[in-house]
């Protein structure tokens, strides 16, 4: 185990002790649900749309203090955001805006987008079947 | 704040003791001891001291200890030094699934280099079945290394049985003792091995010392290839002040070696019924019984290694987890999987383990702590929903 202190920033360690948005939405208009439990990491995000507009998100995260931190980093960035402009959000930005996370952590940012882009999508798909009905 | 260690597998503190007897080998006792002169001759002789208390320790004669820059090295001689010596004879090695990576690594070498390698399982407690290695003995064996305890999960391997089967059957029998040597007795004859690795940091000696036992008459090769150190079986010239400082760690040891353990184990089973008490969905790793006195490994289900440990860490208490996110592999323990495990179980496993310096107040602290970080984490797992 290497020493914490060089292992992640003040910010990281900041979003993992104190992480922002956590829980569910209930009634939410999409859901993301990605990871796999033999990597280590499960995440599940929750937004709640708005005339297009991302008006509160949600997460629940099973993994490491990357994977939280970037979690709750990646909730924080996308409220009050249009859906095309958080589809743009990528995990650099989300790794950017943590001040860095260590090269082996780096999967853990590529899980939050994943995850916001799932919900995007779950949002999107029932637009679309909306549309149709 | 208070730190409280409870990572003793890894590393232990070096004992004050220690570090006084090695302090005059840096400077007036500096001699190489190879040298003729008086300043070798007092280096000769704290190295040969040091010799004979390992020896001691572990019930050998002290020329069949050689020194090495750890227990790494140790377990490569130990098992290089075999193949290399006797593939005339066989191309076959048979070990564990679930040894050190020093022992494992080397393995999966030799089998890029034309030997053959047995891994065998071990039961859901992490023990492997002596009957298992006698079936898999053939007339080209030529290797046998089995663990004498393992460093995650504790468990305690019938090394004995193994011994005895691997001597009837006249296969060289290795055993990596990293984790038990100066914890719990250990004698060479009555473990019936050939070859036993010992690493002095992990009983309050320094880091970057150990030795190999390997019994009189043994047939192997140096890896180590230069001057005469170490009767031809290791050259570079010796480590004098950590081979002191192992010696004296040693003989420390083996004072206090039986009251040492039985103080431990009371911890032990102290911090794990209290867990266990405090915590649902949390069960213990390794063998309820044969194991190791300081150790404890725990699943938490629902939550992850790493940020357990790092949670512990914000409250001064420093443990180990067998999580792949405190790793460069992704991967989570090779033990752990052996034992059976699943993968998310591995991913939040937790070990403590206690030492000399630690305290029943160590232990309630970790009990007072761990249920609070466990329920917030839980909180935000996703997993503990899809369980209801």
């Amino acid at each position: 185990m290497p020493d914490i202190w060089s292992l992640y920033n003040d910010k990281v360690m900041e979003h993992f002790k104190n992480p922002r948005n956590v829980g569910e939405i209930e009634d939410p208009d999409g859901v993301g649900h990605v990871g796999n439990l033999v990597c280590g990491d499960v995440m599940e995000l929750y937004i709640k749309v708005k005339d297009g507009i991302i008006v509160d998100a949600k997460f629940k995260t099973f993994g490491c203090a990357a994977a939280i931190a970037t979690s709750s980093m990646v909730t924080e960035m996308v409220k009050g955001k249009r859906i095309e402009e958080a589809l743009k959000i990528s995990n650099k930005a989300v790794v950017e805006a943590l001040d860095g996370l260590p090269p082996a952590k780096v999967h853990c940012s590529v899980m939050a987008e994943d995850a916001l882009k799932a919900a995007i999508e779950d949002y999107l798909e029932h637009q679309k079947l909306k549309r149709q009905i | 704040m208070r730190r409280i260690y409870l990572d003793h597998a890894a590393t232990t503190p070096t004992h004050p003791e220690v570090v006084k007897a090695m302090l005059p080998f840096f400077t007036d006792a500096f001699g190489n001891p190879s040298s003729i002169h008086s300043y070798g001759q007092e280096a000769k002789g704290a190295v040969e001291e040091a010799r004979t208390k390992v020896a001691e320790l572990i019930g050998a004669r002290s020329e069949e200890i050689v020194f090495t820059s750890g227990g790494t090295e140790a377990d490569n001689y130990a098992l290089k030094g075999i193949a290399y010596a006797n593939e005339h004879k066989g191309n076959h090695i048979i070990t564990t699934s679930i040894e050190h990576h020093a022992v494992l690594e080397v393995c999966k070498f030799l089998g890029r280099r034309g030997f053959k390698v047995t891994y065998l399982p071990v039961d859901k407690y992490g023990l492997v079945d002596p009957q298992d290695v006698r079936k898999a003995i053939t007339d080209k064996t030529i290797l046998i290394s089995v663990m004498h305890a393992n460093n995650e999960v504790g468990t305690i391997e019938p090394v004995e049985e193994i011994g005895k089967i691997a001597r009837e059957a006249g296969v060289y029998f290795h055993s990596d003792a990293v984790q038990t040597v100066g914890h719990i007795p250990v004698n060479v004859a009555e473990l019936k091995v050939d070859l036993l690795s010992i690493s002095a940091h992990k009983l309050y000696g320094p880091k970057g010392v150990g030795a190999l036992y390997v019994r009189k008459g043994t047939k192997s090769v140096s890896l180590m290839h230069g001057g005469e150190q170490e009767k031809r079986r290791r050259a570079g010239t010796e480590n004098v002040p950590a081979i002191v400082g192992l010696g004296k760690a040693v003989e420390l040891a083996g004072q206090e070696i039986g009251k040492e353990a039985e103080r431990l184990a009371y911890l032990r089973d102290k911090l794990i019924e209290g867990l266990v008490g405090k915590l649902d969905h949390i069960r213990l790793n390794g063998h309820p019984t044969r194991r190791l006195p300081n150790n404890v490994n725990l699943s938490v289900d629902f939550v992850e290694g790493e940020s357990m440990l790092l949670n512990l860490d914000l409250e001064g208490i420093c443990a180990s987890t067998g999580s792949a996110c405190s790793s460069a592999s992704l991967e989570p323990s090779h033990v752990l999987l052996a034992l059976g495990l699943p993968a998310e179980q591995a991913h939040g496993s937790l070990r403590f383990t206690l030492g000399r310096e630690n305290t029943e107040a160590d232990v309630e602290r970790v009990l007072d702590v761990l249920p609070g970080i466990v329920a917030r984490l839980r909180a935000m797992s996703p997993l503990l929903k899809t369980q209801k």
